[in-house]
């Protein structure tokens, strides 16, 4: 009973998916990470405007429900601030989907503290063993004798999806090694509430955004390189992240979907990518 | 309705079995559709039960010794390798912050609600109860913004001095009630006058000395006490139990009016005098009626997610020691919340599974609360009913 009913409503709901695709087809629909929200967005405020026949819809409900909607042919192009997980992969292979990368920008992933912390340069080494609560002490590394208030971006959030790659995980005698965040973590909803904490917290430590970096909060230097647009595009900043695009196959060349994934290849839309504070993936 | 012509006319008072018939059956239809409506509240709450439970249940199967690592371990991490569901650390934060909240808004607002039902005027209180109301009103998003921009950095940089300027101002006037009281009991034995007079003296200077010592050297520990974190349990407490007050106050104060005149008046006019109508007579009647009030206010502070997502830290760990507010904690709707969004797109793993079982243990935990404040309620109407 319950799967007739099942069979039913989706018959029904690819029913009304693939009418609205065929009356319309000047429509791109994104949806995705909240990091890449920004660019989508102003991707595709600059797109219409470009070409006034086509509707660009953005939503932002985080890489893994982009990478659902791609699945399940609810949008055109997904955004992620991480690559796709295996297990999505083979989700959307099992559906007939086949997607396909593109890197639209890079971000960097600056290490924050509060100002006034004399400590300006940490090891990978050092921020993973202050994640995992080793180093408790800001006196451990060279600075006050202040306890460490450490906080992280929620298990949600691509963010944290990339600084658990970057950070948390290493290599112990040829075999990778994930490490766990300390119970005592404080987690956060967004990049902005991370400042927020870090600017407001003497002993904090947390991470964010190349874009959100400013006075208030200050950047380490992380393996003695500090995060900025070169070290970043370099590769040189050992906490970097592309940010994606995914699309069902390679989009049909001179098509609107080909032209909107291409734009950050242009020379407004590295312009575009580096206004908003990410770092464009090519260099001019 | 067609009928009404016929029915209204002289002479046809009896019904004809047609007019009968159709009037039972509009009668039967109406009270059908009014049934309908008023249980469709009912059926709602089973079918969030039944959903809730269907989707809570197979994590308990479709892991090993799920039972016990759930209600026993406190390691939360639902996205390392290999994952661990502990919710021991989640539900002790939620408690903790559900008694920290009571802390807070009971004495207050049972302070609140003696002082509108028996002290203040009629024509004050009739402004200054929907002034209290109003807290009800404010989103709680907005609570948690005040929580996170204003009142956690405020704790961070004053928090010792804030916290000994709190307990000087509580402490102050109830220790000096006590030391009144004590002395007055301690003396109250003396045979002759002058002797109890100059007892009770000495007894009051004493006392005060030892109280005022012992005040300042916890007001001094309280004002030396550095807050590393201001997004903890305390914070998130105090503003829960801020928004617990208008709940506390209003049902406190409806249940102090219908304590009724007759039982005041009966006090006063066996010489009590108003503090000992209050405290003897009223708020005992009461008490069933206060106690609801404050399992209402647990029940409001348990299942609030906004304030706690965003003030309370969410750091999965049972505070060392436990009663140790100033560690920030996480609670089960912080947690349902924030982890539902990245656990969705894997349908049917454990993780999406456990946030349900997380949402059933508080539904539980709820209906339970809700099921004693019925239960106190009723007892006490009767109770009142029977002293009438």
């Amino acid at each position: 009973m319950m799967n007739k009913y099942k069979k039913i409503l989706s018959g029904l709901v690819m029913g009304l998916i693939g009418s609205t695709t065929i009356v319309s087809a000047e429509e791109i629909a994104l949806d995705g990470s909240t990091t890449v929200g920004p660019i989508a967005k102003a991707f595709a405020e600059y797109y219409m405007a470009k070409s006034p026949d086509v509707n660009v819809t953005v939503s932002e409900s985080g890489s893994g429900n982009g990478a659902k909607s791609l699945m399940n042919g609810v949008c055109d192009i997904a955004s992620m601030s991480r690559f796709m997980k295996s297990s999505e992969f083979k989700a959307a292979a099992e559906k007939g989907i086949m997607p396909v990368a593109h890197a639209v920008a890079m971000d960097g992933l600056p290490v924050l503290v509060h100002p006034s912390n004399p400590v300006s340069d940490l090891t990978v080494e050092q921020v993973r063993k202050i994640y995992m609560g080793e180093i408790n002490n800001w006196s451990q590394v060279g600075g006050p004798d202040r306890e460490i208030v450490v906080v992280s971006r929620d298990t949600n959030s691509g963010t944290y999806e990339t600084f658990y790659g970057l950070i948390m995980t290493h290599e112990v005698d040829g075999k990778k090694v994930k490490e766990k965040i300390m119970n005592g973590a404080e987690y956060v909803g967004s990049n902005g509430a991370v400042r927020q904490r870090v600017q407001n917290t003497l002993s904090a430590i947390g991470y964010a955004g190349l874009g959100f970096v400013d006075r208030s909060v200050k950047a380490l230097n992380i393996n003695g390189v500090y995060p900025d647009r070169g070290t970043v595009a370099s590769g040189k900043y050992p906490i970097a992240r592309p940010l994606y695009f995914f699309t069902d196959g390679y989009p049909k060349l001179g098509s609107h979907v080909y032209s909107f994934v291409t734009i950050h290849l242009t020379e407004e839309g590295q312009e575009i990518v580096e206004d908003i504070g990410f770092v464009p993936v090519t260099q001019y | 309705m067609l009928k009404t012509k016929s029915i209204h006319s002289p002479g046809n008072i009896i019904l004809s079995s047609k007019e009968n018939f159709v009037r039972r059956l509009s009668g039967f239809l109406g009270r059908g559709f009014l049934f309908l409506v008023t249980s469709t509240a009912a059926v709602a709450i089973l079918f969030i039960i039944y959903f809730i439970a269907k989707d809570a249940i197979p994590f308990f199967q479709i892991r090993e010794n799920a039972f016990a690592e759930f209600f026993t371990n406190s390691h939360w991490y639902p996205s390392a390798e290999p994952v661990q569901f502990g919710v021991l650390a989640i539900i002790i934060g939620s408690a903790l912050v559900a008694l920290g909240a009571i802390v807070v808004a009971v004495p207050l607002g049972v302070a609140a609600s003696v002082y509108l039902s028996d002290v203040l005027p009629f024509s004050i209180r009739q402004f200054v109860k929907p002034v209290i109301e109003i807290l009800a009103a404010i989103p709680s998003v907005a609570y948690g913004f005040f929580a996170l921009v204003v009142f956690a950095p405020l704790l961070q940089k004053q928090g010792g001095t804030l916290l000994s300027v709190v307990w000087w101002i509580l402490a102050i006037p109830l220790s000096f009630l006590a030391v009144m009281v004590l002395s007055d009991l301690l003396t109250s034995k003396m045979s002759s006058e002058k002797r109890r007079k100059t007892g009770r003296a000495v007894l009051v200077v004493i006392l005060s000395g030892c109280v005022f010592w012992a005040l300042y050297s916890v007001g001094g520990a309280l004002n030396n006490l550095n807050i590393t974190t201001g997004t903890n349990a305390l914070n998130v407490s105090i503003i829960l139990g801020i928004m617990a007050l208008p709940t506390v106050v209003s049902v406190s104060e409806d249940a102090l009016q219908a304590v009724g005149r007759d039982f005041r008046q009966g006090s006063y006019a066996l010489g009590a005098t108003r503090a000992e109508t209050v405290i003897k007579v009223v708020l005992p009647a009461a008490s069933s009626g206060i106690l609801a009030a404050v399992l209402l206010g647990v029940m409001r502070a348990l299942g609030e997610t906004m304030v706690v997502w965003m003030a309370s830290g969410n750091a999965a760990q049972i505070p060392v020691p436990w009663y140790n507010f100033l560690e920030p904690i996480r609670t089960l709707p912080a947690t349902i919340a924030g982890d539902m969004g990245e656990a969705d797109h894997v349908l049917g793993s454990a993780r999406y599974h456990v946030l349900f079982a997380m949402g059933l243990v508080l539904l539980l935990f709820s209906l339970f609360c809700n099921l004693v404040s019925e239960w106190v309620v009723s007892r006490q109407m009767k109770k009142l009913r029977g002293g009438a």
